[in-house]
C-alpha cells in the first residue's frame, strides 16, 4: 500500500476494485465502511460479484470478468474530456501523459459499455466522483492481479491514480491490500528471483558483490531466477530437479493443479517444510516439521509496508524447529557454515544490507511498528510513499490498450468461472480447517449461481452438479446467491476435496507470472 | 494557560480542545471517571450514566461522556452525590440480572436460593463466568456496593448457545449497548440492535433470530467490548478464568492486515484471543479468523518429528538424518545438473527474519536466483 490502512478513513472518494473486502480483509473493510457511514465518503466498487462492500457503495459498477484496463481507461477518457484532471500533478509529477490521453481516447463511456458492460451513464458518474475528491484512495486484490492482464490492469489505476493527483497524499493512494500475513515481507526479503531484500536487483554487479562480502560467498548469479509459475512447467520437463518448499501448498493454491502435481513428482529431489502434512508435503521426499507464529520471535510486515514483531506464546510441540533454523542446519550440513544465537541477530544482518530496513530494531518496534523505507535508526519510517516524488524521479503514464482474457467463453464452455476466499477459510484451508466453528459455518464447496443461471440449467439450491473447465472437473453443491450475476460462477478455492484449481487457467500475466485465477471458461451439469 | 480557555475539574485547571468532552480532558489528565457503556471510536450515548460528574451551576448531574468541556465549567468527579447516584446504578443493574459474584454480603439463605436460580439459567454451579474480569464487579467493589435484593434471574429470555463461538447470556446483560455500538459504529457489520422495550429489552439480532441465522460475521467484537459476562467465548466459558492465563501480544497469522493481538494462554495452550486496543493497525477489532481460528496451533495433526519416504511411504526420522539427507541430495544435485536446476519455494507465512534466510540459502548456498513464494497464486 502507498498509505496507511488508517488513512482510508481520510479518503472522501474509495474505489474498490477486485478486492472482496469484508471476506477477506474483514477488519480493513471496517475502514472503508466508517469513511462511507460516518465520515461521508463516497464508494465506487467494481466487482463482477455483488459482494457485501457493494452495499455501501453510491455506484457499483458491474464489469464483464477481465475487463479492468477497459473501465479504468474509461474513467480517464472521461476525467480527460471533461478537464476533471490534475494538471499541476500531471504537469509537475510526471511524464508520458500525451501518450496516455491518445490510448484512452477511444475508450469513450460507449465503447466501455461494449467491452465491459458497464452503462455508460455510471461509468461517467463515477469516473466524476473519483476525479471530484479532495483525497482518493484505490484499494485493490487480487481480483485485479490474478488475470493475464494483471499487470497492465495495476498500472491502469496508478494512471488513474497519478491523472487525478490522488499520490502522496493523506487519504489517497494506490494500496493492493496483501492477502497473506506476510507476502509483502516475502517479497521485501528477497523471496523472489529477480531482487536480493529491499528490492535490490540481482542484476545489478555493485549488488552482488555487496551480498557476496556481506556473506562471506562468491559466484552468486545476476541473471533472475525462475518464478514459482515458471519452475512447476521447468519441472515438468525434467529440467528443473530439486526443490525447497517452505510453509506453501501450492497442490491447492496452484492453478491446473492436475499439471501441477505431475510436475512436483516428477522432480528427483522435493523437500516440504511446514506445520502439517500437506497436499503438497504428501508428494515431498523429505517433510521437515516447523514452528508455527504461535511458537515463534520474529516479525512480519503488513500490507501496509508496517513491520511488527512476533512472539512465542507457547512451546512448539514434539521436534518442532524453527523454519530459519532448519534453513541454517541444512546449509551447514551442504558446507555453507550458517548459524545465529536467535531472530534478533538474523533482523540485525538482514538491517545491514538492506537499505528500506536498515534503521528498524526490536527496540524501536517492541510497541508499534515501523513503515518502510526506514533507512536510519533516527528515521520515523515512511506511512505514505510518493510524497515528494516517486521512486523514478517522475511517475510514468503507461499507455495501454485493453486485452481479451485468455479464456473465453463459447458454446462448449459456456460460463464464466472466477475464484476467490471466504470470509471463514483462509487460502488452502491447512489451518482454518482445524476449528470446528470455522468448519460449521462453512463446510465444504459450492457453486455460487444466479437464480437466472439456475434457471437455465435446472438446477435447485443445494444439488450436486459437476463443473468441467478444458482441464478438469469438480464436483460441488449449488448455492443460488444474489452475489452471483448471470453468466458467471464462482467457486471458493479452499477446499481441496473440490478444489476450485482443477478448473483454473495457468495462463500468466507475461510480466508478474501471476496466473489468470479470476477467469476461466466452464460449463455445469447435474453431477450424475 | 489563560484561565478563559480553561475548565476545572477536581480543583485544577485544565485546557482543552473545542469539541472534547469533559471524560476525555479527565482521562488525558489522568482523572478515572469510570464509564460502562463509552466505547472509543463510537460517539458516546450516555446510556449508562455512570460517569455523571457534578457540574457547578447546573441543577442535574451530567454525563461526561457526553458533555462538551466549556471554558470557566467547573467539574466535580467525585462528590458525594456523585458517588450516590453512581452507586445507585451499580446497585440497580446488580439486582436485575444474574450477577453472582460474591460481592454480596446478605443472609446465606438468600445467597443460595439465588445461587440455585443462576444455576438453573446457565447450567453452572460456578460463579459468574467473568468473575474478576467484570467491568461491573469492579465498580461494586470500587464503590462497595450491594443489591438491595437478590433478582430470580431478571430476564425472559433463555441463553443462546446454538453457535460455535459466542455465548449470548441474557441474564447478565446490563443493555449498556456497547455490543450495538461495536456492531454498528466499528466494525458497522449493523447485525445486532436493540429491541422491545422496557424491562423486556433485549439485543437481538435481525427480528430477534439467533446470531448464526443473522448477518452476524462472529467478528467478536461485541464479546471484546462486553463489560460484563453477558457475551463470552463458548471455548472460554467457565473453562478458562482470567487469572489462570497469561497474554502474549503478536501478529495476527492470517490476511496482510496485521492485526495486533494477544494470545492468551494457558498450560501452554492458546485458549482465548483478543485484540489490542489502540494500537494500530486495528484498534482491537479482529476478524473471525483471527478470534476465533488458532485451533490449528494445537492440533493433532501438527507434524511433531521429521519424515522421511521410503519405498513410497513416510517413516519417522532423526533431525540429523533428515537433514543430512537434504544437505546430500540438494549437493549432488547441484553437482551434477547445476544449480539452476534446484529452487526454493519460501513462504508468505514465514517471519521476516526466515525468508531472509531463505534468500541466503538460495543465492549463497545454492548459489540460485531460483526463489519465489506464492504471492502470485
Amino acid at each position: 500500500m502507498t498509505n496507511t490502512i488508517s488513512d482510508i478513513e481520510k479518503a472522501d472518494v474509495i474505489l474498490v476494485t477486485g478486492s472482496n473486502t469484508t471476506e477477506n480483509h474483514p477488519v480493513l473493510s471496517s475502514f472503508i465502511k466508517r469513511a462511507v457511514t460516518f465520515r461521508g465518503a463516497k464508494l465506487i466498487v467494481a466487482d463482477p460479484r455483488f459482494i457485501q462492500i457493494a452495499k455501501f457503495a453510491h455506484h457499483w459498477l458491474r464489469q464483464k470478468l477481465g475487463t479492468d484496463v477497459a473501465w479504468i481507461n474509461g474513467m480517464m477518457n472521461v476525467i480527460i474530456n471533461e478537464n476533471l484532471y490534475d494538471h499541476a500533478f500531471v504537469e509537475k509529477r510526471t511524464e508520458g501523459f500525451e501518450e496516455l490521453k491518445e490510448i484512452v481516447e477511444k475508450y469513450t463511456p460507449g465503447y466501455v459499455e461494449e467491452i465491459t458492460g458497464i452503462p455508460r451513464a455510471d461509468l461517467t458518474d463515477a469516473a466524476r466522483m473519483y476525479a471530484g475528491a479532495r483525497a482518493g484512495s484505490i484499494c485493490y486484490c487480487m481480483g485485479i492481479t490474478q488475470h493475464t492482464s494483471g499487470t497492465d490492469n495495476v498500472k491502469s489505476l496508478a494512471n488513474l491514480a497519478m491523472l487525478c493527483g490522488h499520490m502522496g497524499v493523506e487519504g489517497g493512494g494506490v494500496n493492493p491490500l496483501r492477502g497473506q500475513n506476510n507476502v509483502q515481507g516475502a517479497c521485501d526479503m528477497g523471496g523472489l528471483p529477480n531482487v536480493f531484500s529491499g528490492y535490490q536487483p540481482v542484476t545489478d554487479l555493485a549488488v552482488v558483490k555487496k551480498m557476496e562480502d556481506a556473506w562471506g560467498v562468491s559466484g552468486i548469479p545476476s541473471q533472475p531466477g525462475l518464478t514459482v509459475t515458471k519452475m512447476i512447467p521447468k519441472a515438468h520437463d525434467g529440467e528443473f530437479k530439486g526443490l525447497y518448499i517452505i510453509g506453501e501448498n501450492p497442490l491447492v493454491s496452484d492453478p491446473d493443479l492436475n499439471h501441477a502435481k505431475k510436475s512436483l513428482a516428477n522432480l528427483d529431489f522435493l523437500v516440504v517444510q511446514d506445520i502439517f502434512m500437506t497436499e503438497t508435503a504428501q508428494l515431498a521426499d523429505v517433510v521437515l516439521p516447523a514452528k508455527c507464529f504461535a511458537e515463534k520471535e520474529g516479525t512480519f510486515t503488513n500490507s501496509e509496508r508496517r513491520v511488527q514483531r512476533v512472539r512465542k506464546a507457547v512451546d512448539a510441540p514434539g521436534q518442532v524447529m524453527d523454519d530459519w533454523k532448519i534453513t541454517a542446519e541444512i546449509a551447514t550440513r551442504m558446507g555453507f557454515a550458517m548459524s545465529y544465537g536467535d531472530s534478533r541477530e538474523i533482523m540485525e544482518e538482514l538491517a545491514a544490507v538492506t537499505p528500506s530496513y536498515a534503521g528498524i530494531d526490536y527496540d524501536r518496534i517492541d510497541l508499534e511498528g515501523l513503515h518502510w523505507p526506514c533507512p536510519a535508526k533516527d528515521h520515523p519510517g515512511t506511512p505514505i510513499l510518493h510524497r515528494e516524488q516517486f521512486t523514478r524521479g517522475k511517475g510514468l503514464f503507461h499507455a495501454i490498450d485493453y486485452t481479451e482474457p485468455a479464456e473465453n467463453i463459447d458454446t462448449e464452455y459456456p460460463l464464466f468461472l472466477t475464484t476467490g476466499r471466504l470470509l471463514y477459510h483462509y487460502h488452502t484451508g491447512t489451518m482454518t480447517m482445524k476449528s470446528e466453528g470455522l468448519n460449521e459455518r462453512a463446510p465444504s464447496c459450492f457453486v455460487e449461481i444466479s437464480s437466472h443461471d439456475a434457471q437455465t440449467y435446472d438446477l435447485e439450491d443445494g444439488s450436486m452438479v459437476k463443473v468441467e473447465s478444458r482441464r478438469g472437473d469438480i464436483h460441488a453443491a449449488i448455492k443460488i446467491s444474489e452475489k452471483a450475476v448471470a453468466g458467471t460462477v464462482f467457486i471458493p478455492f479452499h477446499f481441496a476435496q473440490a478444489a476450485a484449481n482443477k478448473l483454473t487457467n495457468a495462463a500468466l500475466d507475461p510480466v508478474s507470472g501471476i496466473p489468470e485465477y479470476k477467469v476461466c471458461a466452464v460449463r455445469i451439469s447435474k453431477a450424475a | 494557560m489563560n484561565d478563559q480557555g480553561n475548565i476545572t475539574i477536581n480543583g485544577n485547571a485544565f485546557s482543552f480542545e473545542p469539541g472534547e468532552t469533559i471524560l476525555a480532558v479527565a482521562g488525558r489528565n489522568h482523572i478515572d471517571i469510570p464509564t460502562l457503556c463509552h466505547l472509543k471510536g463510537a460517539s458516546p450515548t450516555g446510556n449508562c450514566r455512570i460517569c455523571v460528574v457534578k457540574i457547578e451551576k447546573e441543577k442535574d448531574l451530567m454525563p461526561s461522556c457526553a458533555t462538551l468541556a466549556e471554558a470557566g465549567m467547573v467539574v466535580h468527579t467525585e462528590s458525594s452525590e456523585v458517588v450516590k447516584a453512581r452507586r445507585l446504578i451499580i446497585q440497580l443493574m446488580l439486582s436485575t440480572g444474574n450477577h453472582n459474584c460474591a460481592i454480596r454480603g446478605t443472609s446465606s439463605d438468600d445467597w443460595t436460593r439465588f445461587q440455585m436460580s443462576v444455576q438453573a439459567y446457565d447450567d453452572s454451579s460456578e460463579l459468574c463466568p467473568v468473575w474478576g474480569d467484570c467491568r461491573l464487579q469492579d465498580l461494586a467493589y470500587r464503590y462497595q456496593v450491594e443489591p438491595k435484593r437478590f433478582s430470580d434471574a431478571g430476564t425472559p429470555y433463555p441463553m443462546e448457545t446454538v453457535n460455535p463461538f459466542i455465548v449470548r447470556d441474557f441474564s447478565r446483560c446490563i443493555k449498556c449497548g456497547r455490543c450495538v455500538q461495536a456492531c454498528n459504529d466499528i466494525q458497522v457489520n449493523n447485525a445486532i440492535q436493540f429491541g422491545y422495550t422496557g424491562s423486556n429489552s433485549k439485543i437481538i439480532a435481525a427480528d430477534d433470530k439467533a446470531l448464526k441465522d443473522s448477518d452476524c460475521v462472529f467478528c467478536g467484537e461485541c464479546v471484546q467490548v462486553c463489560p460484563v459476562g453477558a457475551l463470552v467465548e463458548k471455548d472460554v466459558r467457565y473453562r478458562v478464568r482470567q487469572w489462570e492465563t497469561e497474554k502474549v501480544r503478536t501478529t495476527c497469522s492470517y490476511c496482510g492486515v496485521g492485526c495486533q493481538l494477544y494470545l492468551h494462554v494457558k498450560d501452554n495452550q492458546v485458549v482465548k484471543v483478543s485484540g489490542v486496543e489502540e494500537v494500530a493497525p486495528n484498534f482491537g477489532s479482529l476478524c473471525v479468523k483471527g478470534r476465533f481460528g488458532y485451533d490449528f496451533i494445537h492440533s493433532p495433526e501438527r507434524l511433531t518429528a521429521p519424515m522421511v519416504k521410503e519405498n513410497g511411504t513416510f517413516r519417522e526420522a532423526t533431525w540429523d538424518e533428515a537433514l543430512d539427507t537434504v544437505a546430500r541430495r540438494f549437493n549432488e544435485i547441484k553437482e551434477t545438473s547445476g544449480s539452476d536446476s534446484l529452487g526454493v519455494l519460501t513462504s508468505a507465512r514465514v517471519t521476516n527474519e526466515e525468508n531472509y534466510i531463505a534468500n541466503k540459502f538460495a543465492r549463497a548456498v545454492l548459489k540460485t536466483n531460483n526463489i519465489d513464494h506464492c504471492a502470485r497464486l
